[in-house]
């Protein structure tokens, strides 16, 4: 029974489309209860993967596999560990809170765009735990699809053109990612005799240190650019800006995840040694990032635009921590993936909630929004310094790790990427300040707060906000093992790799085994 | 059970919360809630003292928060000479704003939200002056910080105010830059963020000079935001947009002062390091100069006494960088009290006179505000440092400390420290005589003047009694009072380098005294010719007048160039570079198929010559050379 959890979750909600698309037709309102009634069942359903979740082992869990297309080794097989089990839960919960802000804001559609919704649930679940890479491929563009039909329909003003832009680029990476893909179950094939996408099996494969040049820089690119990394950014802005609320909930909350995911699960593990290569590119470019995003999202006079930018400097703050290739960087840059999910997927909730009331998302039309809705302001101003990485709060936990191991990595990184700290709360307290602070126009004086569906959309996030920032070991203590296992491979093989090139492999593996009980020397003496 | 620190942290926090959630439908309930959980936090922190007094010290891990690889960091609580000092200084200070505010903020409409922000924030400093290890530190540490920034910008209808706020928590962020990354070398280098571990291990010589110098000199950056010293000291004049109390409460007597609370807790770093306690003195006689100096002008009540804050800081760091640890958390307790009480006094001016802040208004007022301005003269006694007020102890203290130091030039730290002296009781003086003696210079306003209401003159009166007696009762024998018992043993004996050499203690003390009636003296002669608050056309009064242009600096040489580079990132680098290299590949390929489109007619003899051409073409490759 257990076993098969993961696919139960990952298809409820397609299953939920399905009825959708039968019972509501022209009936908008047993659309929304079909679809917010789904969600929360996938919701309910991941929760287990959390309670019993097993933080002892690195190895997968809630594994689910059976053979699809035999002859050519590709097989349905889903599983998660502590580098995904969060990122499901946090999907999961998204897309009920975006599913239930979109309840009076979407009334174009209503059949088609809930169906969406739960297709690109789907479609996302079955990213996070595939552990075939066909399967990953198919679900990777699968969810393209929806994604692209809430941005070009529900969307605003120039949503063809964004939602066009979102494709292009994204195609653009993975299309080189399939290319990799074949190579690398042709290369296997040819040296095993096994022809597989089974992931397990290729992870234990070392692809030689010139093709995994190559296929590192094709998934690379790929994920780079749906992270976004500098300079690979541009396409975010717009599709934020034109995407309706729950699209922008669902694709900084979860969508851009899939870009350091995927670095985690692929990059990393299939090629240690061509990521030892390209290391130090990417944190230099991660910092750029986080920097170049927050100096930008100073200058924003749209809200949306504004939080996108925000969104490219943590993103490098994520990516940064993952190369950083320490515990506290790696652990660091999983709990942020959660933390941005959290406080980026709540600021947008937020923005679309003022939006809705307010059809404007130029920050100079607002003020004084503090005399008017106050609660509103309360959980903007909390949902502000979760974003700046307020100590107590979630977001600083996550930065303050990938920080302490970027600095480890990097001094001079490690204090460039520090001034992101500074620099985020000039732009957010600047929105702040002009959006809830200052005299009540005329336009403003009239807006209701928060009403209850809204507080329940915003409550979880909030409580979240809390308990991250306070007790971050109920999350840390689940990615642990994982990501400290991650790290030892990749540095095993890295080993090995600059072993072999010496032609001395049994130097390396004693080299290996010293440096392996070093460590848990100094894991005891702690 | 929880112990009696978490009881004391959870109180006001507990407050925080049902008058900023109930505060709706409290009202002035509220107040009193969050008045009797700081009260409760008061009485627990002088029976803390007394356990400590006692010999009874706590260093406890609640639980672990954060943890990653070899990285650990615990909410836990830290109790000894130290954090009871802090603690009773925090608190009693914290009680007694509480109780003015409620004739202060009586008629606030936000007055529910007030008591909610003022809890939240001593529930965040009682967490930065009790935390156990560096990183809950900075917990409580940036929460003051929000706070500060919450209650600066309270009336956020008026610009100036959330101006305030927003530059107060931005200039802070630049400190905590420093902060931040002295707490990633420190772990860098010794693994841990505890203070007992910290203590131990860099005590024990694990840490190189050099590293703890840049330790030293990082967590002093965040110092130098936090207590406003300079170049971060620019918030803390423009933080009087705040409600009065809070001014007195945060911005004077508690939060500004976590800096030297943290150089003197991270006191084995500075000692390792002679170059960081120099480098502190230094800075700190240097921003007490120059804040004194822009307070020796200006006219307005609040920011007098802000810009005595920030010089009065910089004499606590003088203390601490010297390595007179006690001198510097002496100065810092006394200051609470006579800063605390100065505040509250202008903050009962400014009702009786609609929020005028300006004090060639004032005049005369001694007549009709008899609590209010001989509790203002005392306060003012007490910071000129004439004995035997409190400010004259800590001061002393400070002074003799620096005198006898080995610190580079230290003959000349006391003899600016002299000069700051004079100017102190000078700029000091002059605010009483202007405010309170002479003629009213505003008819009207001096006629609608009167003394403020008993919630508000009771804390006056018993801050002026601790304005008046605890330096003395603490302090006496100069050197060897109680306080040295007390905080000695933690923060170690400062180091005479010179010896008993040079100007004996008691020339010393004459000295200070003669600087502080000096002052004194200054004032009231040009308080008789009338040139006290008159304009001057001097180019240095000007300068003053102006602060030194250091605002107008900072603008011109950081913000608006930050702003450009901004600007032209995201329109020349987003906009031109990358989207036009991204709709430049969408361009060509448009073009190539509008090109290869034209190929397409539809019509058979057009295929047919092409073919033909391709075909000769090819030929003509295959068979060339």
């Amino acid at each position: 029974m257990e076993s098969k959890l993961l696919t139960y979750l990952i298809f409820l909600p397609m299953v939920g489309a399905v009825l959708i698309g039968i019972a509501g037709k022209g009936r908008d309102g047993v659309s929304r209860w079909l679809a917010l009634t789904v969600s929360i069942g996938t919701f309910a359903m991941s929760v287990p993967l959390f309670t019993r979740f097993d933080e002892t082992t690195a190895a997968m869990q809630f594994v689910h596999q059976v053979p699809w297309v035999e002859t050519l080794g590709i097989s349905y097989a889903v599983g998660i560990d502590g580098i995904s089990v969060l990122l499901v839960l946090i999907t999961t919960l998204l897309s009920v809170l975006a599913i239930l802000s979109s309840w009076t804001s979407v009334t174009n559609r209503v059949r088609e765009y809930m169906i969406s919704m739960l297709l690109l649930e789907t479609g996302i679940l079955g990213v996070f735990c595939s552990l075939d890479l066909f399967l990953f491929y198919v679900f990777w563009e699968a969810m393209l699809i929806p994604m692209y039909l809430l941005i070009g329909v529900w969307g605003g003003e120039r949503r063809i053109y964004a939602a066009i832009k979102f494709v292009l680029f994204t195609l653009a990476g993975s299309l080189l990612m399939l290319v990799a893909i074949i190579y690398l179950y042709f290369e296997h094939g040819g040296a095993t005799g096994t022809y597989t996408f089974d992931l397990m099996v290729l992870h234990k494969y070392s692809v030689d240190a010139d093709s995994q040049s190559l296929l590192f820089l094709a998934f690379f690119l790929s994920f780079a650019i749906k992270v976004p990394l500098f300079p690979l950014h541009t396409w975010l802005p717009d599709a934020h800006v034109e995407a309706p609320t729950a699209g922008s909930v669902i694709l900084a909350g979860v969508l851009l995840k899939m870009g350091t995911y995927g670095i985690l699960r692929f990059c990393l593990p299939l090629f240690p040694l061509a990521t030892a290569q390209y290391t130090g590119m990417i944190m230099v470019l991660s910092v750029i990032g986080i920097v170049y995003g927050a100096l930008v999202a100073m200058v924003q006079t749209d809200v949306k635009k504004l939080v996108a930018y925000s969104s490219v400097s943590h993103l490098g703050f994520i990516v940064l921590g993952i190369f950083a290739m320490n515990e506290q960087g790696m652990q660091g840059g999983i709990l942020q993936m959660v933390n941005h999910g959290i406080s980026t997927g709540a600021l947008f909730l937020v923005v679309g909630m003022i939006y809705e009331r307010r059809h404007t998302r130029e920050i100079s039309d607002f003020g004084g929004l503090a005399k008017v809705v106050p609660a509103f302001s309360a959980v903007f101003l909390i949902t502000t310094l979760s974003s700046i990485g307020l100590p107590g709060l979630n977001g600083f936990v996550g930065e303050f790790l990938i920080l302490l191991g970027a600095f480890q990595a990097n001094l001079t990184l490690g204090v460039v990427a520090t001034s992101g700290v500074v620099l985020a709360a000039v732009y957010m307290l600047w929105m702040f300040q002009r959006v809830v602070w200052g005299d009540v126009g005329e336009a403003n004086s009239k807006l209701q707060d928060l009403s209850l569906r809204e507080w329940l959309v915003i409550a979880p996030l909030l409580v979240l906000m809390v308990w991250i920032g306070v007790y971050s070991d109920t999350f840390t203590r689940r990615t642990e093992v994982s990501s400290r296992h991650l790290i030892q491979m990749v540095q095993t093989r890295q080993m090995a790799g600059a072993g072999k090139s010496m032609a001395d492999l049994q130097l390396s593996e004693t080299t290996i085994a010293g440096r392996t009980s070093t460590r848990s020397v100094g894991e005891q003496g702690k | 059970m929880l112990t009696t620190v978490e009881i004391i942290i959870l109180l006001p926090l507990f407050g925080a919360i049902v008058s900023g959630v109930f505060g709706h439908w409290l009202k002035k309930s509220s107040g009193y809630v969050a008045t009797a959980c700081v009260g409760a936090a008061w009485l627990l922190g002088l029976k803390t003292l007394v356990d400590v007094m006692g010999g009874v010290g706590v260093d406890e891990n609640v639980y672990t928060w954060v943890s990653a690889g070899s990285f650990t960091a615990s909410v836990g609580f830290l109790v000894d000479p130290l954090s009871a000092i802090m603690l009773v200084t925090v608190t009693t200070v914290s009680f007694f704003v509480h109780v003015y505010s409620f004739g202060y903020m009586h008629h606030d409409a936000g007055f529910a939200r007030f008591f909610a922000y003022l809890n939240l924030f001593v529930f965040s400093m009682l967490v930065l002056i009790l935390a156990n290890n560096y990183l809950l530190m900075f917990v409580g540490w940036e929460g003051v910080g929000v706070c500060s920034y919450l209650l600066i910008g309270f009336w956020y209808e008026r610009k100036s105010a959330s101006d305030a706020g927003k530059k107060a928590f931005i200039v802070n962020r630049i400190g905590d830059f420093g902060f931040l990354i002295g707490i990633f070398t420190m772990f860098g280098y010794l693994g841990t963020v505890q203070f007992s571990e910290v203590v131990a291990k860099a005590g024990g010589g694990a840490l190189p000079a050099s590293a703890a110098t840049g330790i030293a000199l990082l967590l002093f950056l965040g110092a130098c935001g936090k207590s406003a010293q300079f170049p971060l000291y620019v918030w803390l004049p423009d933080a009087m947009e705040g409600p009065t109390p809070v001014s007195a409460l945060i911005h004077a007597a508690t939060m500004v002062t976590a800096g030297v609370y943290v150089v003197a807790r991270s006191n084995v770093l500075y000692t390792l390091s002679p170059t960081a306690g120099a480098v502190v003195a230094w800075v700190g006689v240097f921003t007490a100069l120059l804040a004194a100096s822009i307070a020796l002008v200006n006219t307005d009540i609040k920011r007098v006494l802000a810009y005595s804050t920030v010089s009065q800081l910089g004499y606590m760091f003088i203390g601490v960088g010297v390595g007179a640890y006690t001198a510097g958390i002496f100065h810092l307790f006394t200051h609470a009290f006579f800063k605390g009480l100065m505040f509250l006094a202008a903050g009962s001016v400014m009702h009786a006179m609609s929020n005028e802040l300006d004090m060639r208004k004032y005049g005369g007022l001694l007549s009709k505000m008899k609590v209010t301005g001989y509790t203002f003269i005392i306060g003012t006694i007490a910071i000129a440092g004439i004995p035997p007020l409190s400010g004259f102890w800590s001061k002393d203290l400070i002074l003799a400390g620096a005198y006898h130091s080995h610190v580079p030039g230290h003959a000349a730290l006391w003899a600016l420290g002299v000069v700051g002296a004079v100017m102190t009781s000078f700029y000091m003086f002059r605010l009483i005589l202007m405010t309170f003696f002479g003629q009213p210079r505003d008819a009207h306003l001096y006629d609608h003047a009167h003394e403020s209401p008993p919630s508000m003159t009771v804390p006056l009166l018993v801050l002026a009694v601790g304005a008046i007696f605890v330096g003395g009762v603490t302090g006496y024998p100069l050197e060897h009072g109680w306080i040295n018992h007390f905080l000695d043993p933690v923060l170690g004996s400062p180091d005479h380098g010179s010896g008993g050499a040079g100007l004996s203690p008691s020339v010393l003390i004459g000295i200070s005294v003669a600087a502080g009636l000096g002052g004194f003296v200054l004032a009231l002669v040009m308080h008789r010719s009338g040139r006290l608050g008159a304009d001057s056309r001097q180019p240095i009064h000007k300068v003053l007048w102006n602060k030194w242009y250091v605002d107008e600096a900072y603008d011109v040489s950081i913000v608006r160039p930050i702003h450009r580079l901004s600007m032209a990132l995201w329109t020349i680098f987003d906009t031109i570079v990358v989207d036009g290299i991204a709709n430049g590949l969408g361009y060509t390929v448009k073009g190539i198929s509008w090109v290869s489109g034209r190929f397409q007619t539809g019509r058979t003899p057009t295929y047919a010559m092409w073919m033909l051409f391709g075909t000769i073409a090819m030929i003509y490759a295959v068979t060339l050379p």
